[in-house]
């Protein structure tokens, strides 16, 4: 008995020699979001299917080892998400954390991974910052940008002769950047900027602002907030017969979970930046339909993201033929991402995957043919002019 | 133009306007809150997530019952009610013996729960509510929609209703006497835990009654209590605590100054409720209308 059990160990050994390349004899990825909160439903648990879907679709192992998901809520707290991410790292063999909502979040556990030497992917949080001044080696952003969302949706709505502005912006970091980049696309556009409010933090009222955004008289009325911010903002904005008045207005950061919560009477005529949407081609048509026979949702840009930015690493593993973090890193740097999310995409020596977003107008209630059907696609913005190109955000690594 | 700090007389208007209108719904889940502190010595924590009960069922009703706007406006308040009621059979009553504290954990808790379900079932982001009346009116100096003019007549109609029942009538006589002295009001025959149950039940509605009344104006979602409820206690606080006259003018007061702050400076517009607090606490310890104890 015990001859056997010594050969059947030895014949495993030399049977999957690989094995030896991975770590703890397995993959862990950790997807870290907000789960309970304002950004539940823009990440959230579907972001953790997706990553799951990844790996099913993946095969379950890579270099046949065994592929794991985890999951935790960071509750848009950047002390609660280190905590986590330095607990799964140290005692939990996790060998890279992904999702990352919040840029506050975003940005702690990108800094901390660099110090642990790990690999971070962001695919829900909006700040440049990522790739920019506090770049890493090891951390990627996927999805989009808050240079993406100020490109797309400002470019298209000045081109369109909206070329006055009046922002109605979250009282923290983030609005103040959505506002900035996206004012200062506009005006080298030839636009202006004719004021701004800034709002506390899950306001639940926006009359009043909105009635002053209303007086100024601009042409755009800019939301550079998020979740239900914007979707209570819109909702009133409607109410008040803002949009009825000739003012447009344009949610810079929303997408087809926060459409789907307002409902398109609300949402209708919208104009917004993502980049994925499920009913843009017959494969996104596919993943759309299998996420949403698991979730009971279809995805947006930030689940569609995460599916990719699994997908990447493995394949990355899989090419190095080890899952040590450096050579995994110089491998998603250097490979295209083609999947169902981007094609021909191209990862640029800071951490940045560039490729093409979409701007997209909400369909009015009458014009939808199915359910979920909520946008037209107006154009697509090609990578190179929708992200900031790697020389020029700021990198030190890229110098 | 005329001008008033720098502000248009007209602009000015407007925001008085949507002050009063926000004042509402402070008023209405203060007034609630107010009675169940008053007559019960319970510091209801649950009453947002009542509050948002009596929306998310507007809504169910309409989605699964077809039941319009006006029949929930009705209906809601009482399911909330009843709602309310079980919760105290069940479970409040048999903290009144215990600490105060003992109240507010639960409801803390209890409330908690409630957002934690209604979140699991129906996503963070919540749903939509169409809009009963459409279209506004032009008051020269803002568009006032018809619907928002409807929710200060009607808040107001409740307002007043309530505070006639329990100040004016001999249900709201067995009522107030009821806390007062449980023991001799049972001794005359009334049944005071039935009196007890109704009043939690009462108060209840009233936030679900606010909570239909909000549907058509915010998004319905698990956390629309939440973000609310910490004001409206301020609002209780500065009207002095059980004081049922002192929470509705209150909430309408503070709407107002609410509504103001967000003209002159608007970051300051979710902590000027606080502040305000805060001096009358200072000044008045027992609220603008309340007894000094």
């Amino acid at each position: 008995m015990r001859k056997f059990l010594l050969s059947t160990a030895a014949v495993g050994l030399i049977a999957t020699p690989a094995l030896a390349e991975i770590s703890d004899g397995k993959v862990r990825i950790g997807i870290l979001n907000d789960q309970s909160g304002v950004y539940a439903d823009f990440g959230g648990k579907y972001s953790y299917e997706a990553a799951k879907m990844a790996v099913e679709d993946f095969g379950g192992k890579v270099l046949d080892a065994p592929v794991e998901v985890v999951t935790a809520d960071h509750q848009n707290k950047p002390d609660i998400a280190s905590n986590i991410a330095r607990q799964w790292y140290d005692t939990e063999q996790v060998d890279a954390i992904m999702e990352l909502t919040t840029s506050s979040v975003g940005l702690a556990v990108q800094a901390l991974s660099q110090e642990k030497k790990k690999i971070t992917v962001n695919t829900g949080a909006a700040t440049t910052e990522l790739t920019g001044a506090q770049c890493t080696p090891y951390g990627f952003h996927w999805a989009y940008d808050t240079h993406a969302l100020a490109v797309g949706t400002g470019g298209a709505l000045v081109k369109e002769g909206g070329d006055s502005w009046f922002f109605l912006t979250a009282d923290y970091a983030f609005g103040y950047s959505l506002e900035e980049q996206t004012g200062n696309f506009v005006k080298s556009q030839g636009g202006t900027v004719a004021g701004a409010v800034r709002h506390p933090l899950a306001t639940t009222d926006y009359s009043s602002f909105l009635l002053q955004a209303q007086s100024s008289g601009a042409k755009v009325i800019g939301l550079a907030n998020a979740g239900m911010d914007t979707q209570n903002a819109i909702k009133q904005a409607a109410e008040f017969g803002i949009t009825a008045g000739g003012q447009r207005l344009a949610a810079l950061l929303f997408t087809l979970a926060e459409v789907h919560g307002i409902g398109l009477e609300a949402a209708q005529g919208l104009t917004l930046t993502e980049s994925f949407y499920w009913n843009r081609d017959d494969a996104s048509r596919e993943f759309g339909k299998r996420f949403m026979e698991r979730t009971g949702v279809m995805p947006n840009m930030v689940h569609a993201g995460t599916y990719s930015a699994v997908t990447q690493y493995l394949k990355a593993i899989q090419e190095a033929g080890t899952d040590e973090t450096e050579a995994v890193a110089a491998k998603m740097h250097e490979m295209p991402v083609d999947d169902i999310f981007a094609q021909g995409g191209k990862v640029g020596a800071n951490g940045r995957l560039i490729k093409d977003v979409y701007l997209m107008e909400v369909k009015a209630p009458g014009d939808v043919t199915e359910d979920w059907d909520y946008y037209n696609v107006l154009a697509t913005i090609p990578g190179d002019q929708a992200f900031l190109a790697p020389a020029e955000s700021g990198c030190p690594l890229v110098q | 133009m005329t001008m008033i700090f720098g502000i248009p007389v007209q602009a000015l208007m407007g925001q008085l306007l949507l002050g009063l209108i926000n004042g509402s719904f402070y008023a209405l889940l203060s007034l609630g809150l107010a009675i169940i502190f008053g007559l019960l010595r319970v510091i209801n924590f649950a009453h947002g997530a009542q509050y948002m009960l009596g929306a998310f069922v507007t809504l169910l009703l309409l989605n699964h019952g077809g039941i319009s706007f006006w029949f929930a406006l009705v209906l809601a308040p009482l399911i909330v009610g009843l709602v309310g009621a079980v919760i105290e059979r069940t479970m409040l009553s048999r903290l009144y013996k215990l600490d105060h504290l003992y109240g507010l954990l639960f409801t803390f808790g209890l409330a908690l729960a409630i957002e934690g379900t209604f979140r699991y079932l129906y996503g963070a982001s919540g749903m939509p509510y169409p809009q009963p009346v459409q279209g506004g009116v032009n008051l020269g100096f803002m568009f006032l929609p018809k619907y928002r003019g409807a929710v200060v007549i009607i808040s107001l109609a409740a307002c007043i209703g309530v505070w006639f029942m329990i100040e004016k009538t001999k249900l709201g006589a067995y009522l107030r006497a009821a806390t007062e002295n449980p023991t001799l009001v049972q001794s005359f025959g009334v049944n005071v835990p039935l009196l007890l149950t109704l009043t939690y039940a009462l108060g209840a509605g009233l936030a679900g009654f606010a909570g239909v009344l909000a549907a058509p104006i915010y998004q319905v979602s698990p956390l629309m209590g939440s973000n609310l409820i910490i004001i409206v206690f301020a609002v209780v606080v500065v009207g002095g605590m059980g004081s049922i006259l002192g929470a509705i003018v209150t909430g309408y007061m503070l709407g107002v100054v609410e509504g103001l702050t967000k003209v002159f400076y608007p970051e300051a517009s979710n902590i000027v409720i606080f502040v305000i607090m805060a001096i009358v606490l200072i000044l008045r310890p027992a609220g603008l209308f309340g007894k000094d104890a």
